[in-house]
């Protein structure tokens, strides 16, 4: 174990430890309790796994590949702002590819990282059942539809997204 | 006496700035002293038209459309509180021909009612189905079932009351139903729009199946990139449950029924019935080998019903209105309706809730209005990312399940997305591949190898490497995935790429139209 563990840390893994014991009586508990911590922390750290297998008396091993199995949960702080633009088949159809470089350009941040300033992530996303208003995005969680460049340079100064 | 607005809270509307509308709305309603009751409905599947803004008024509901911010004070000038005119008044909404030339079954009453009220949806027939399950025996329950003709909206097409009867007639302890919510192919929306706009329908659904086949746990398996349909159906179940129809005594028969809502957490197989119950079981969402079938043993290893959200919505129609009534529309084997779910390089997407038998042709151009480019349409893609494309020569096909396995494609969950003639096939083929790549569960080799070799073969193809030989390959690396494949993934990725070979050899270079000639 690392001797010195920062304070914000302990009190991170007391965090992950109560949504662990809060759930753990579910059948099937852990994407509950993976959702818990993600929704708390903003996304799960290594040293949760430990913790969790322990709550839930599994191997670190089942914990660590439930994690990396699903695009949902990230092992890295995300940006302070979080752009999804949906690169599906429909969004194509009405210029997502287009819509996306020009996101990757604008936020001068590639797909699947974070700006290293911390501001911003951007993340794919396979699809946001909007598909009739095509291209389609979500920031910080709030849905877009019909977005254009222009729309998405308007979205981001309103969000704060494009700082 | 206040006036009723119905201004929609579907995603759909959100995303185009429904919550600002609404808001608008009622700050204007205050600012002028004119009493407004702001109800927020689902959505009527009119997309293009959305924020679609509706006003009771004596000759019926009125439509305004796409109503911005901006205009909320004209429309106040307007009279719009009783009908008045202006520019984005559509008129009577049961009257707008996208809207009444449809057969809403399931989707009666979305958009309709408020989703959460449970007065509202029983005033509309909804838990008349229960009450009539109620009173039948288990049998008679899966006889309605198997009558009707109804099969699995979720893409499978199987029996429903086939796979009820099997649960019906396992001995165990504990059975389970669940919702696969999990609607993740593109194109496709009716799952979402259905759960935001009228979630008492499919609570219904799953307690019927509960009723039948002797299950008292439900779940939903609802997929994480629908955060609204989250907070609709946790509404929903809450009311449900205060108003006795979930619990330890269900409509006061005394017969349990308890529902659970989980999140998925983006995982295009968990889609599939059985990665789906391992997900619920707290593992990553991997394929399993069947037999034995999730009837017998499916989640926790017990006799569980698992269907699609529009399965489980369908049946409350079922027994409330019998299943003759539900079996009439449709054609063949393909009885009742499909929420066929217009999308993509539209004019006029939406959902389109009609009896199986419509073409593909009507769909787009009667309903879609053609493109939303104005560019002639090229390809369509039908029953999401593993259904096949099909060119204007096959659009006059019936929709309905064995017209389209006669095609060599799919009709899936009913998403069709249209794109113009600036596609590029085989991009979508590549498109195809990668996606399938990206979301293998890894358990079979065909998927999980042969998708990265697919992206590789169709890369070659592109940058004209021995083309006639890379596309001898790609056809057999199908035929193995095809073949090879545990599950749909694999096996019907080569549904798009072969079908954008097929009929669309030119974007493939020389050689392919060679072949296809």
């Amino acid at each position: 174990m690392n001797p010195a563990v920062a304070p914000a840390d302990a009190e991170r893994m007391e965090q992950v430890r109560r949504a662990a014991q809060a759930l753990k009586q579910q059948p099937g508990a852990l994407l509950p309790i993976l959702h818990s911590i993600q929704d708390k922390l903003g996304f799960i750290p290594a040293a949760a796994v430990p913790v969790i297998a322990d709550e839930l008396n599994l191997s670190r091993a089942e914990v660590h590949g439930v994690i990396s199995y699903y695009h949902h949960f990230r092992t890295l702080p995300p940006g302070r702002h979080m752009v999804q633009i949906c690169r599906a088949e429909a969004c194509q159809a009405m210029g997502a590819d287009a819509l996306a470089a020009h996101a990757e350009k604008r936020l001068a941040c590639a797909f699947h990282e974070t700006r290293a300033d911390g501001a911003v992530s951007l993340e794919p996303v396979y699809c946001l059942g909007l598909c009739a208003q095509s291209p389609a995005l979500m920031i910080d969680g709030e849905l877009h539809a019909r977005v254009t460049c222009e729309k998405f340079d308007q979205l981001l100064s309103r969000t704060g997204a494009g700082a | 006496m206040s006036a009723t607005v119905f201004v929609p809270r579907d995603s759909a509307a959100l995303a185009v700035g429904a919550e600002a509308v609404a808001g608008a709305i009622a700050a204007e309603a205050q600012r002028r002293g004119e009493p407004v009751r702001l109800v927020r409905n689902g959505s009527r599947g009119l997309l293009w038209l959305e924020p679609l803004v509706e006003v009771e008024t004596a000759a019926g509901r009125t439509a305004y459309g796409a109503v911005a911010p901006e205009q909320v004070a004209g429309l106040f000038d307007a009279g719009f509180l009783v009908g008045g005119k202006h520019p984005s008044c559509l008129g009577l909404t049961e009257e707008i021909v996208y809207l009444k030339r449809q057969e809403r079954v399931t989707f009666a009453r979305c958009g309709v009612i408020d989703p959460i009220a449970v007065a509202d949806y029983e005033r509309l027939g909804g838990y008349a189905g229960l009450a009539r399950a109620i009173d039948l025996t288990p049998e008679a329950i899966v006889a309605q079932l198997t009558e009707s003709g109804l099969r699995g909206r979720g893409g499978a097409a199987f029996p429903t009351g086939v796979k009820w009867k099997t649960v019906l007639g396992a001995t165990a302890a504990q059975k389970y139903v669940v919702c696969n919510a999990d609607e993740g192919d593109s194109g496709t929306f009716a799952d979402r729009m259905l759960m935001e706009g009228d979630p008492h329908a499919l609570i219904e659904g799953m307690l019927i199946a509960g009723l039948a086949v002797g299950a008292t746990q439900g779940y939903v398996y609802l997929r994480s990139e629908y955060p609204q349909a989250k907070r609709v159906l946790e509404e929903a179940i809450a009311a449900a449950r205060a108003a006795g129809y979930l619990g330890a005594d269900v409509g006061g028969t005394g017969r349990r029924f308890e529902l659970e809502l989980r999140m998925g957490a983006s995982s295009y197989v968990c889609g599939e019935e059985t990665a789906l119950l391992e997900s619920l079981e707290g593992r990553r969402g991997i394929v399993r080998a069947k037999p034995p079938l999730p009837a017998l043993q499916g989640l926790f290893g017990k006799p569980t019903v698992i269907n699609n959200v529009l399965s489980f919505a369908a049946v409350p129609t079922i027994l409330a209105r019998g299943a003759e009534f539900y079996r009439d529309f449709g054609v063949g084997r393909s009885r009742g309706t499909l929420a066929f779910q217009l999308a993509g390089n539209l004019k006029r997407g939406g959902l389109v809730e009609m009896a199986f038998g419509v073409t593909l042709r009507e769909l787009l151009e009667d309903f879609g209005g053609g493109s939303a480019s104005g560019r002639p349409l090229r390809a369509v893609q039908v029953g999401g990312p593993l259904g096949a494309y099909l060119p204007a020569s096959r659009w006059d096909t019936p929709m309905d399940y064995e017209a389209f396995a006669a095609l060599g494609a799919a009709l899936g969950h009913g998403g069709i997305v249209a794109f113009d003639d600036t596609v590029d096939m085989s991009k979508m083929a590549r498109y195809a591949m990668q996606f399938c790549a990206i979301e293998s569960c890894g358990k079979c080799t065909p998927c999980r190898i042969g998708a990265t070799r697919g992206v590789e073969v169709v890369d070659r193809i592109i940058a004209g490497v021995a083309r006639t030989r890379q596309i001898a390959l790609l056809r057999d690396l199908c035929d193995t995935m095809q073949n090879g494949s545990l599950c749909a993934m694999g096996s019907m990725t080569p549904y798009p790429v072969l079908s954008a070979l097929d009929h669309f050899p030119e974007d493939f270079g020389s050689a392919a139209r060679a072949k296809a000639a």
